[in-house]
């Protein structure tokens, strides 16, 4: 890819021109640059050629055709009289969908046992450690199917489905539950909670600052708790109550009205967090452990307590150790979520697929994966590079 | 470090034997200067192309392989297999990556013309159908509106199955996996109500894989036609034709009466027309631009179409599948070879 | 470094405690055993029953480990089948059926290679990993080592490929399952760590030229799943080159490997960068250091130093990783073990077919991570946290 000549510095006192610093750094980019864009140009002609010579259509006209096969689930309306196109966006849409909710988990799961390994308690610590050595060192594909069959072998069929409570209903076909039916007073609530986690937000900076001005310590957690729970709690009180429900009934082969969960979906989400989870425990584990101890025995000098010495102390300075390969985590679970193939699960890969094989456009499906999957990427890498930047060492590049 | 790199990159550049079909000049030419047979096949299906516990490749789509190696280079062992997923089996063709593709892929008119294939015959005749288990109490495809039903995905079977339910007004709510052997293992976990596949699969899942077959019913209805067959790159001719006879070539053998295990003696046969398929008399293969031992070589090596089908779908295999549609003409089936003269 | 390090200075060590099963990890001073006179009552209330929460937890994981390893034991070992070529058999014992993995190893294991030539790549797989076990002890850290890796190499390669000394010649394409997986990663680890390194080098260069052509490449590849750089490389490659040029599919998928790694080992080695401090820098330009002296004495060692968890963790995933390639139709160990169960008779025996290989790639990956761990502990050079 790129090659850096190797030159020594010299010492000597004259400097001749191709020791001059300013010009060997010129050099050096124009050489690069060079390199690369002959690279680029040649694998572009390359392929041009070979197109044309071996008379293989291209073009995404395809994208606008009658697509024709059903997807399981959908997050907006979707029938197989509609385009390519619209059934690439209900791809795109479950892979948001299971790579958003997998981050959010693998990252909780992943903290809770990074410090549950340095735990005091033998046991726990024992088991936090079997978890990740056992899991993390198994190709995930294998654990997907692990999972899935796990699911679909256990649960009964819809006829003979578990109830474990009134209007909840589990079964071979996944987890049904009752649906509210919605009107102005959710709305209300939505709003509620953006609030809520808006002023949370505003109490958490308000008190970090009166900490780090005055040493006082505010209860942060749980005022942020309150907030977030109490305001749609209020809205729904205030817009009367309402109980309304649609209860998931028995009709025909299945289970019809309220919201639903599949097998495939939990299967995916199931093996992606606890999969990743054991990557993210480790890295919170080497960044905590990446804090000198004097930090942690000066915190207790001071008359800390443990957690507060964690939360204080040793979680800011280990966080610029995790952020780096916990960007890459996060990148490698949406990545990982198009192996959701291999369970069903209509992700974008799936539904991708699927359109290259009814069309045979290979190369623009493909295309269109990359470009896709690149956005999403570059979102995430995006912001953790702002975030990893604004907690990076003043000074230290 | 780097020198183990360098040396472990000079090893495997030794490698860079040219493995691809050459696009300039015509196949054929390619394949005898090659003198190897580049063939695209299924990566696991069990009767028609899957590796055996040896790594001894087998199915009737082999045997195709194994009768285009033996007519052009006269071995049939002279085939290099290349596993190829649903998904890239049509650019491997287009690429020039294979010189033929012979993986369970149906017949279609996009794929025929649009997607640069050429399918030069049908070396199986299926159909789709559903299976459901018996106490579900359903009897016709037609009552399974709302039902969950497993698919396999990235096939002409999806769309069949679509097509199907929308045709008929039918609520569908499939599950789409993506290998074969997932979907059979969601349905018999009761996953789905029914399984929609090729009927031929259907009938290897009902015998092999259910606990009792007789608890599972395949229903009626065949919703669509599943010509299978092998396939070339548009554009060579010559190419397309020593594929479609190869396997016109096994279809007569089997009306002939040609066997692997009598052909020798056949060659001493009277019948003219016999002579003519054997290379006795006559130069049918010199048209070709092969050898006129080309059949006898076929029927000797790899054996007739019959011989084939028994010994991967029918009672030689674990699937049993009766001739049906495959039988030949004269039994009432489609297979049906031109003269060959 | 004899000066300690500062308040926000980087870490000497990450994970150097004990990991020894039966030592217990005792983070706080206040509750450690004091050696072998500990008695074992002590160790347990100091370990198991310290707290209520504490005591409450240490029941629930009893009552855990009580719920799931009968049945499991059950399975794998009482109700097996272990012998015969019968999957009836299986059927009505209920266990696990390990007569399925006697029948098909050799499948699982080695792939397509041709039947009688298999003692080739078993020989090859035993003189790897001797020389894998080798290298891993630091006795036998000397110069010799690079000329013994050159030929087992050589070694493998001749015993793969074949074609001289009465061996048959056998294509890449035969080439499968664990073999495969072996010769995907290693070299793909091998070759992608020093371009890694330049790589992050490159990341934070003060060219702006060279830092956005790292950072674009860095980011493109880790913005795109294994499965379409594979893909592309197995079927797109053939595009790119000049008509007549063809690589072979075993070449392409580890080029798509190589540079797929290369990316995710450069943010690795960067987040280590990032941890050593300026002063380290201002010091070896203050001795009159140039780039790649200052680099590769004073940054680097520290720097990697610091990376080894994410970096382990990094070829970890990718060993792992190289199960994807039967995208383009190379049979390595996943790819074969899903193959071994296409049989009808044998399908319901795929989770056996699982473990068996899931038990390989454990074993190697488990090495890799504890093997790396005595590895910071041996180069630590900072303050231990007994």
């Amino acid at each position: 890819m790129m090659a850096v000549s190797d030159q020594r510095a010299t010492t000597v006192t004259s400097v001749p021109w191709w020791n001059d610093r300013r010009i060997r750094a010129v050099l050096y980019q124009v050489v690069v640059l060079a390199g690369v864009a002959l690279l680029v140009a040649f694998l572009v002609s390359n392929t041009l050629d070979n197109l044309s010579s071996r008379n293989i259509a291209t073009g995404f006209g395809f994208l606008s055709r009658e697509a024709g096969f059903a997807v399981s689930e959908s997050v907006i309306p979707y029938n197989p009289a509609d385009s390519y196109f619209h059934v690439l966006i209900v791809g795109l849409l479950n892979t948001l969908k299971v790579s958003v909710l997998g981050i959010i988990l693998a990252s909780l799961i992943g903290t809770v046992v990074g410090v549950a390994r340095l735990s005091r308690n033998w046991l726990v610590a024992r088991f936090a450690a079997a978890y990740v050595e056992g899991l993390r060192n198994v190709p995930v594909l294998l654990q997907l199917f692990f999972w899935y069959s796990l699911i679909t072998e256990a649960l009964p069929s819809p006829r003979q489905a578990l109830n474990p409570l009134p209007g909840v209903f589990l079964s071979g076909r996944g987890l049904r539950f009752p649906e509210p039916v919605w009107g102005p007073t959710h709305a209300a609530m939505g709003v509620a909670l953006l609030a809520g986690i808006a002023v949370a937000w505003g109490v958490a900076r308000w008190a970090r600052r009166r900490r780090e001005r005055t040493g006082q310590l505010f209860p942060t957690g749980r005022v942020a708790a309150g907030l977030i729970v109490g305001l749609p709690l209020l809205a729904w009180l205030f817009g009367g109550a309402p109980l309304a429900m649609d209860v998931p009934e028995l009709r025909g082969f299945n289970f019809s009205g309220g919201l639903s969960v599949t097998p495939e979906f939990t299967a995916l989400l199931v093996g992606l967090v606890l999969y990743t989870g054991t990557f993210i425990a480790e890295i919170v584990r080497g960044g905590i452990l990446a804090v000198a101890h004097g930090q942690t025995e000066a915190g207790l000098a001071l008359g800390l307590s443990r957690g507060q010495v964690l939360r204080l102390i040793v979680l800011p300075q280990a966080i610029r150790v995790i952020i780096p390969p916990l960007t890459s985590q996060y990148l490698n679970l949406t990545k990982n979520s198009s192996l959701a193939v291999a369970i069903g699960f209509p992700d974008l890969v799936s539904t991708a697929n699927t359109a290259i094989n009814q069309t045979g456009q290979a190369v623009e499906g493909i295309a269109v994966i990359m470009a896709v999957y690149l956005t999403v990427s570059l979102s995430i890498s995006t912001f953790m590079n702002w975030y990893n930047r604004r907690i990076a060492l003043k000074g230290a590049r | 470090m780097t020198g183990l790199a360098t040396a472990s990159l000079v090893a495997a550049s030794i490698s860079f034997g040219s493995t691809s079909a050459a696009l300039a000049g015509t196949t054929l030419d390619a394949v005898k200067a090659r003198g190897e047979l580049i063939c695209g096949v299924h990566t696991s299906l069990y009767g028609f192309g899957y590796p055996d516990e040896k790594g001894a490749w087998r199915g009737i789509d082999i045997d195709m392989c194994r009768a285009v190696a033996a007519a052009v280079l006269g071995d049939d062992k002279k085939v290099k297999y290349v596993p190829l997923s649903a998904q890239a089996r049509l650019t491997a063709l287009q690429s020039g990556e294979i010189d033929m593709l012979s993986r369970n892929t149906t017949w279609t008119l996009t794929r025929d013309t649009a997607n640069g294939l050429n399918f030069t015959g049908v070396n199986y005749y299926d159909g789709q159908g559903f299976m459901v288990a018996k106490k579900l109490g359903v009897s016709s495809a037609k009552e399974l509106s709302g039902a969950t039903v497993c698919v396999q995905t990235g096939t002409t079977t999806e769309l069949n199955l679509a097509d199907f339910f929308r045709a008929n007004k039918m609520e569908l709510k499939p599950v789409t996996i993506e290998k074969y052997e997932e979907v059979t293992g969601a349905f018999l976990a009761g996953r789905c109500d029914a399984i929609t596949s090729d009927a031929s699969q259907l009938a290897a899942i009902r015998a092999n894989d259910t606990p009792n077959p007789a608890d599972y019913v395949i229903l009626p209805e065949l919703i669509s036609k599943e010509p299978l067959g092998p396939s070339v790159r548009q554009g060579d001719d010559q190419w397309f034709d020593v594929v479609k006879w190869s396997l016109f070539a096994m279809v007569e053998a089997e009306e002939r009466g040609l066997t692997s295990a009598n052909v020798d003696a056949a060659l001493k046969s009277p019948d003219p027309n016999v002579q003519r398929i054997l290379g006795v008399t006559g130069d049918l293969g010199k048209g070709m631009g092969l050898d006129n031992k080309w059949a006898y070589n076929i029927i000797k090596m790899v054996g007739n179409y019959g011989e084939s089908y028994e010994r991967n779908l029918g009672m030689g295999s674990k699937l049993q599948l009766s001739r049906g549609l495959n039988a030949l003409w004269t039994n009432g089936g489609l297979m049906y070879a031109p003269p060959m003269r | 470094m004899t000066d300690r390090p500062r308040f926000e200075e980087t870490p000497d060590e990450i994970f150097a405690h004990e990991e020894e099963p039966f030592e217990p990890h005792v983070p706080s001073p206040a509750v450690r055993p004091k050696g072998p006179h500990l008695a074992a009552f002590e160790w347990i209330k100091a370990n198991l029953f310290s707290s209520v929460p504490n005591t409450l937890l240490t029941l629930f994981g009893l009552w855990l480990l009580w719920q799931a390893i009968p049945p499991m034991l059950d399975w794998a070992l009482f109700s097996a089948v272990w012998h015969g070529d019968d999957p009836t058999l299986c059927r009505q014992a209920g266990g696990a059926c390990w007569a399925f993995v006697e029948q098909k190893h050799r499948f699982i294991l080695f792939g397509l290679y041709p039947w009688d030539e298999q003692w080739r790549p078993l020989l090859a797989v035993c003189m790897f990993i001797a020389a894998l076990v080798t290298t891993c002890c630091p006795r036998f850290w000397k110069p010799w080592l690079a000329g013994m890796w050159i030929v087992v190499f050589a070694a493998c390669a001749l015993l793969m490929w074949g074609g001289v000394l009465g061996m048959t010649f056998v294509d890449t394409g035969q080439w499968g399952g664990l073999p495969l997986t072996l010769i995907l990663s290693v070299v793909g680890m091998v070759c992608s760590f020093p371009l890694a390194i330049l790589l992050a080098l490159g990341r934070r260069s003060d060219l702006p030229a060279i830092r956005s052509v790292c950072v674009g490449f860095i980011e493109f590849v880790r913005g795109v799943p294994l499965v379409s750089v594979l893909f592309m490389a197995s079927v797109m490659f053939p595009l790119f080159l000049p008509e007549g040029v063809t690589i072979n599919k075993l070449l392409r998928a580890q080029v798509g490997i190589i540079l797929f790694t290369a990316a995710y080992l450069a943010e690795a080695v960067r987040g280590g960068l990032q941890a050593v401090p300026r002063g380290q820098y201002e010091a070896a330009d203050a001795i009159g250091l140039g780039y790649w002296q200052k680099m590769g004495l004073i940054i680097l060692p520290q720097a990697l130093k610091v990376s080894i968890p994410p970096l382990v963790n990094q070829f970890i995933s990718m060993f792992k990783d190289t199960s994807l390639v039967i995208i383009i139709g190379l049979f390595d160990l996943l790819t074969t073990a899903k193959t071994a169960v296409a049989e009808p008779q044998w399908r319901p025996f795929f989770v056996e077919s699982y473990v068996f290989v899931a038990m390989i790639y454990w074993s190697f990956c488990f090495f890799m991570s504890r093997y790396s761990q005595f590895l910071e502990r041996l180069m630590d050079t900072g303050h231990r946290r007994t």
